[in-house]
């Protein structure tokens, strides 16, 4: 990074120049740093990191000048934070009444045998992550998984498991080749 | 802007509208987009300008739910000189073959300007469109795709929430506009005091459409008559109950019409300002309300001087980062102050003292759409629809195993079986139903004998189960009762908030109390626990969530007990598979 790259980041960004912070500064802003705005915070933060490190969560009680005890409180009640970033690869499986009777526990079954994970979990190597969702309400589909944030419908667990253990393959041939590479 | 100003607005895009020779309308709301209609949508769209006819033959309108949700992607072709027909399952490939039948292939001018009007294609593509297309037309087929209109599912159904949705491109103020919207808003404005608001909203009989069903007007003259400076209005668009999505829907395909109650109940109890809390798991829902209320402020229908009157009034987004429990009025609350959504004793109810401990109207998004109706058509006409009690229709979201599943509404007071046969097309294949499950995790199972029953607030409740918000889940003979209420007792104990102890201990406790009667090692002393604790954690919970946690296995007791006790003897609950 040259001094005239570092001088334009200080202006237009966050001063790590981590682009990501400004967004979560633009909520900030957005609400005049009221403190009552924490939970919108939060949501930013979530949505430009992925995840809520303990880093970020200090960064935003700082910022709004809310008591670390209150952010953590507030972020670990609701359900759409999470505090560790997920695999590559992201498979949910909707969990809704109408997902549940139509057979999402096989789905979930079938997934967690095949990698060796439980539900909420992400495999060792980082390539993929069984989670569940309450209800996607794309109830007339049921059952129902997002994979990588594409909604599929009517789907069955062996051919949800041979489509994600085929883009995981895949991107393990690409890790492998990057390896060689270097 | 006047109201004035938006009528022409609304003139104006009928006139563009009709124009057109024939309009063809693709479903973009969630479940349809899940099935694929983003491509559907881009293919007709992307064809019809290929087609390189004249400019007015055909429109492709990005619109919202058709109700049919399980043969999604659905598209209509409506025209002026032939019947309106309904297309299900929508591929690009399907979607080629409609605009081939329905859009003639007009002659390309070779020396023509290339863009001469509005495209979705590159030039470059357009020679490869055409030639999809002629195949299109020598492929035969289409008719499977086709469905009938005169169907039950479409016939039974009275639409006022959604009589708009599927026909209206929800990202379009001047299509609300041309369809009648806001006119509510200016006569209410020009004619009506805010107490004849209310009392008109009494006079109809609107009882919330959350769940709990409080009549919507009373709510709104309690908070009028508090004398506070400062006052709110709340729209709740935290629909978390699984196997519900009534309220996404009418915020995704109708936002104005949220938009538009809002600030008439707004107006009524004399806030100025208003929140629209929506879960953060509806991504679309939350743009496309984003773009109503700018386009709204645009328009100045929000804002100061709303339509050029004496009334202000704004409002904003709230967006929820799912939690159940934040459906309860005050735990919403709570939430909309940044805090831990955890609800509180009442009284004081939100209507004295609710957000910033301003009096404050919290209505449920389908109660809000119902508002624009009533005053256009009048309180008398609304309560003519439905029973004696529960004025007017419902949403449902019809989901499990039936052989139409999507989103309906039908006046109050429909049996139960109508919804399930007649509309819901009865259980596929060989299973027989076994319950009807309302209201999601607060509510109930309801058995084949009750099936006669007219659906409204009291005979459901009567029932056990609840009217909830709208969720209708049908199960066949293959779901074991106390594995399902094993499922819902999961949910409560995930979404327990954690602040009094008869939920957040209770709910634990009657899981594990499922776990072990599910298990086979259940006694038969087990049954009787499992009904004291239910009852003791309905009677002592503080909010609404505990409260009914209990309901699926009360009801399910109740209606199944013979299950429960197979169980008991550690004996299969009425073979699962083999039946």
């Amino acid at each position: 990074m040259t001094a005239q790259d570092l001088a334009s980041t200080k202006i237009n960004g966050h001063p790590s120049g981590d682009e990501r912070f400004t967004a979560i500064d633009r909520t900030i802003k957005k609400f005049g740093n009221e403190k009552d705005a924490l939970l919108e915070v939060l949501n930013s933060t979530q949505e430009s990191f992925g995840y809520l490190s303990r880093d970020l969560l200090i960064y935003v009680s700082n910022q709004l000048n809310v008591p670390m005890s209150q952010v953590y409180g507030v972020a670990t009640f609701y359900h759409m934070f999470t505090f560790e970033p997920l695999g590559e690869h992201n498979c949910i499986i909707c969990q809704g009444t109408a997902c549940h009777v139509k057979g999402a526990d096989r789905i979930i079954q079938a997934l967690a045998d095949e990698f060796q994970i439980k539900a909420g979990e992400t495999t060792p190597d980082g390539l993929f992550s069984l989670t569940t969702a309450r209800c996607v309400g794309s109830c007339g589909l049921a059952p129902v998984v997002v994979l990588d944030g594409d909604v599929r419908g009517k789907e069955t667990p062996d051919a949800i498991t041979s489509r994600v253990k085929e883009i995981v393959s895949l991107s393990k041939e690409r890790l492998a080749h990057q390896a060689e590479g270097e | 802007m006047n109201y004035k100003g938006l009528l022409e607005l609304g003139e104006k895009e009928l006139a563009r509208q009709e124009r057109y020779k024939r309009r063809i309308f693709c479903c973009t709301s969630t479940a349809c987009l899940s099935a694929g209609a983003g491509l559907a949508h881009s293919t007709l769209r992307q064809s019809v300008d290929a087609c390189k006819c004249d400019e007015h033959e055909a429109e492709v309108v990005q619109t919202g739910c058709m109700g049919l949700c399980n043969r999604g992607p659905l598209v209509r072709v409506e025209s002026k000189e032939e019947d309106t027909i309904l297309y299900g399952d929508v591929s690009p490939e399907i979607a080629l073959q409609i605009v081939a039948k329905h859009v003639p292939l007009g002659v390309i001018d070779e020396d023509a300007e290339v863009d001469d009007f509005d495209t979705h294609i590159t030039p470059h593509d357009i020679p490869h469109y055409r030639e999809s297309l002629r195949r299109a037309q020598n492929r035969k087929g289409l008719e499977r795709n086709i469905i009938p209109t005169d169907l039950p599912f479409f016939t039974k159904q009275v639409k006022v929430v959604l009589s708009q949705t599927g026909h209206i491109n929800p990202d379009k103020l001047e299509d609300y506009l041309a369809h009648g919207g806001y006119k509510a808003l200016a006569h209410v404005l020009i004619q009506m005091s805010p107490e004849e608001v209310c009392n008109e909203i009494v006079a109809s009989g609107l009882r919330g459409r959350g769940g709990a069903g409080f009549p919507t007007g009373l709510k709104w003259n309690f908070v009028r008559q508090e004398e506070n400076e400062q006052k709110f209005v709340i729209v709740n668009g935290d629909e978390g109950d699984p196997g519900a999505y009534m309220d996404r829907t009418v915020m995704e395909d109708d936002p104005h019409r949220v938009l538009e109650g809002m600030i008439i109940s707004a107006y009524a109890v004399g806030a100025s300002y208003g929140y629209l809390y929506i879960r953060g798991e509806y991504p679309i829902a939350i743009k496309r309300i984003r773009n109503a209320i700018l386009a709204a402020r645009r328009r100045g229908i929000l804002g100061r001087s709303v339509l050029d009157s004496e009334f202000s009034f704004n409002a904003d987004i709230r967006i929820g980062a799912g939690a159940f429990v934040c459906g309860e009025e005050t735990a919403l609350i709570h939430s909309i102050e940044g805090k831990r959504g955890m609800p509180r004793i009442r009284p004081p109810y939100p209507s004295t003292s609710g957000l910033w401990e301003a009096p404050t109207v919290i209505n449920n998004v389908e109660t809000m759409a119902n508002v624009p109706s009533i005053i256009n058509n009048g309180a008398d006409w609304y309560s003519n629809i439905g029973t004696e009690k529960s004025k007017g229709t419902k949403v449902f979201a019809l989901a499990g195993q039936l052989r139409n599943t999507g989103l309906i509404e039908v006046p109050m007071g429909i049996p139960l079986h109508e919804i399930i046969y007649d509309i819901g097309g009865g259980v596929p294949g060989e299973r027989e139903f076994k319950a009807a499950q309302t209201g999601g995790p607060s509510g109930g199972c309801i058995s084949k004998e009750y099936l006669d029953t007219p659906v409204d607030y009291e005979n459901l409740s009567k029932l056990g189960s609840i009217m909830g918000s709208g969720g209708l889940v049908i199960i066949d003979d293959s779901t074991s009762m106390p594995d399902f209420a094993r499922f819902f007792m999961d949910f409560c104990v995930d979404e327990s908030c954690g602040k009094c102890i008869p939920c957040r201990v209770g709910t634990v406790q009657l899981r594990k109390l499922l776990d072990k009667i599910i298990s086979g090692e259940g006694l038969p002393e087990d049954l009787e626990k499992l009904d004291n604790l239910c009852n003791l954690v309905k009677s002592t919970s503080l909010c609404g969530l505990g409260q009914s946690a209990p309901n699926p296995v009360i009801s399910t007791l109740k209606y199944f007990r013979p299950e429960y006790e197979a169980l008991l003897r550690s004996e299969m609950p009425i073979e699962l598979e083999t039946v």
